[in-house]
């Protein structure tokens, strides 16, 4: 019952004027972010992460991760009432939530969404609770070769379990390491890659740079292309009142089994790197299907097709933060975005926060509790606000982005090199991206590699030199060989496939 | 498609084979007492890079990867115009960043985009690009105290800062 108690401490910081004042804003904001379509958590936390240094890293932190739950309520605004999704997060919410629109049930697929969300999100923080402590626990015995295992592993999940081109893959996650290297060798001290002799780089690459650069710029330039060609969509009607909203919880009540697959679904799910809110939410769509009395129905205006995937999405979001807080290995690129934010705070990533951070810890983790609560009533509250977001020109939007995007790259090193390399780098990401490169595998590895480099330099030093010492020791051994084994699943699936063919041939 | 795929993964291939000489600057392999060379983990990282483009590359030659099958054009000639105002844009913005300053470049970036590839009107375009740098000065300059940069605009925001000293 020790968590028990470490929890009501941790309400008793989230709750302190300042910082439930950052749940309501981020909630706000993430909600707003989340419902503008093309922008999702990932986005707003690499663009607001800068303006987050006002607050202390605790106040920083409840911020941004009320402003990632938020934007999963919020995703699911322009889903129904568009039919675009408002995140990657929020796509399998158009396949039900658009035709409930179409029928003029918009309203009761809205406030399904933000209950399922709720639903979601709550009982993912509940397990959150009970699964970080004694996951940190275990962690904090690890040592080098074990923290470089376990990177291995996180972008193995990406080789494996991605679903991208796999040698695209590859090529993202090595130069997203091979670009956090630059500046000076962190051992030796000596510079390193400091391309064309340009001073700026002796600093290295912040990991902001890139992010901002891919998930700002870049993702404006992806939506810019995107309206163009899908042009304008019509917004469907909802009309809210008092007694519709009570007939619609209660129809929303009958589908209680979506939204509890889809927790536990999308927590688990979202726990993987490679995995997460996306996918969780497309997989809990088709078990869903699988598991209802009336299949037919999906695609054409089930409830449970938008509870599902609703409830998973949240539950993932919370998922990722599990390996983040407890191993210091982001689970998504949200959380990788909000990892990189904790080293600039000062703060170590990995199970010592347990230990040594407990108020930042236990303070986030009851914000989470906040937050959800906060995400669900604005959301009810303020759903024709959302709608007239939706209807806000892109013409005027892009441009404010971009300006935030400009001077957020700015502002951390206040340095005009990075803001060349922060548009460098979302032009070239957004032409890499229309050739199907995967670019959440690099911003993960930016972040990373500082963390990874010195792992695996010192523990080939322990060993002189030899790769076994990651086969010999307790932990490092099955992580290691699951981390292969992912590495080498599409070989493997490759080769039994050609069998089979020649099989079939015979 | 089937050109830009190959074009990327030709540059890439000639940005990773750099990226593996820049990094053989420093030592790549074992150095007695101190383990790994500074250079080792960018040389093998970079080589992996290559690899993975060398792959692209050969699967582009065989045919055997849907991109490199593809018929689709990669930007028809509308959304080629769009990119480079809109890359264009921002990369003379930054350049702009240098000599007239942040205060000076917002507003022509916000009257081009909003004025020029919006369509809106005049008023409401003038409305934008007053209030956002004021925006920006107060809460950047004024609460967070981040100096943006203003290049030969410098000295006139003296007598501005002072108002709030």
């Amino acid at each position: 019952m020790e968590i028990l108690g470490l929890l009501m401490d941790g309400f008793a910081i989230a709750l302190q004027p300042l910082n439930l004042g950052l749940i309501i804003v981020g909630c706000a904001l993430g909600l707003i972010i989340g419902a503008m379509p093309g922008l999702g958590s990932v986005n707003g936390v690499a663009i607001l992460l800068p303006i987050t240094f006002l607050v202390p890293p605790t106040g920083a932190i409840i911020f941004l991760a009320a402003l990632y739950y938020g934007a999963m309520y919020g995703g699911a605004v322009s889903s129904i009432m568009l039919g675009i999704p408002g995140a990657s997060t929020a796509v399998a919410t158009t396949f039900d939530g658009r035709p409930l629109a179409l029928q003029g049930h918009a309203d009761k697929a809205l406030i399904a969404a933000a209950t399922a969300s709720f639903v979601g999100g709550t009982i993912s923080v509940v397990l959150f609770t009970f699964f970080a402590p004694p996951l940190a626990h275990v962690a904090l015995v690890f040592g080098a070769p074990e923290e470089f295992a376990l990177m291995l592993l996180a972008f193995a999940t990406f080789v494996g379990l991605g679903g991208d081109d796999i040698a695209k893959t590859i090529f993202s996650i090595c130069i997203g390491l091979v670009l956090s290297a630059v500046g000076l060798d962190i051992m030796s001290g000596e510079p390193r890659l400091i391309f064309f002799d340009i001073p700026g780089f002796f600093r290295g690459i912040n990991f902001l740079v890139l992010a901002i650069g891919i998930y700002g710029i870049g993702e404006m330039l992806w939506t810019i292309e995107e309206t163009r060609a899908t042009g304008g969509a019509k917004i469907s009607e909802a009309t809210v009142t008092f007694k519709r909203t009570m007939a619609a919880l209660r129809e929303i009540m009958g589908a209680w089994k979506a939204g509890l697959m889809g927790s536990f679904l999308g927590y688990f799910v979202g726990i993987l790197p490679a995995a997460g809110a996306t996918p969780g939410a497309l997989m809990a769509y088709g078990v869903a299907k699988q598991i209802s009395k009336d299949p037919d129905k999906f695609g054409k205006g089930a409830l449970e097709g938008v509870v599902a995937p609703e409830s998973a999405n949240n539950a993932a979001s919370t998922g990722s933060m599990l390996p983040m807080l407890t191993l210091g290995i982001p689970g998504s690129p949200t959380t990788a975005i909000l990892l990189g934010g904790m080293v600039i705070w000062g703060l170590e990533p990995g199970p010592l926060l347990f230990v040594e951070q407990k108020e930042f810890v236990w303070g986030l983790i009851a914000s989470l509790y906040a937050a959800n609560l906060a995400a669900l009533l604005i959301n009810i509250a303020f759903i024709p606000v959302f709608i007239w977001v939706l209807k806000m020109p892109f013409t005027i939007l892009a441009p404010i982005i971009f300006v935030l995007c400009l001077i957020g790259g700015y502002a951390p090193t206040q340095s005009l090199h990075d803001v060349w390399l922060m548009v460098g780098f979302g032009i070239v990401g957004y032409l890499m991206r229309k050739l199907d490169y995967p670019l959440a595998p690099a911003v993960l590895a930016i972040v990373l590699g500082p963390l990874a480099e010195p792992a695996l330099r010192q523990s080939l030093l322990i060993n002189d030199g030899s790769f076994s010492i990651f086969f010999s020791r307790p932990y490092s051994a099955p992580i290691m060989i699951v981390a292969l084994i992912l590495l080498f699943l599409p070989l493997i699936k490759l080769v039994v496939n050609k069998v089979r063919v020649k099989k079939a041939a015979a | 498609m089937r050109i830009a795929e190959l074009v990327m993964a030709i540059v890439m291939a000639i940005f990773s084979a750099y990226l593996m000489w820049k990094s053989a600057e420093l030592p790549i392999g074992w150095i007695p007492d101190e383990g790994p060379g500074g250079g080792f983990w960018p040389f093998w990282l970079a080589a992996a890079m290559l690899a993975s483009c060398l792959s692209i590359i050969y699967k582009w030659v065989r045919k055997t990867s849907p991109l490199s099958r593809s018929t689709e054009i990669f930007m028809d000639s509308e959304a080629l115009k769009g990119f480079v105002l809109v890359a264009g844009s921002l990369l003379v913005t930054v350049g702009l960043f240098h000599y007239i300053g942040i205060y000076g470049a917002l507003p022509l970036f916000l009257i081009f985009h909003i004025r020029f590839l919006g369509g809106h009107s005049w008023p409401f375009t003038g409305f934008m690009a007053v209030i956002t740098p004021v925006i920006t000065f107060l809460f950047f300059e004024i609460v967070l105290k981040i100096t943006l940069p203003k290049g030969l605009t410098d000295e006139y925001f003296y007598p501005i800062f002072a108002l709030f000293a």
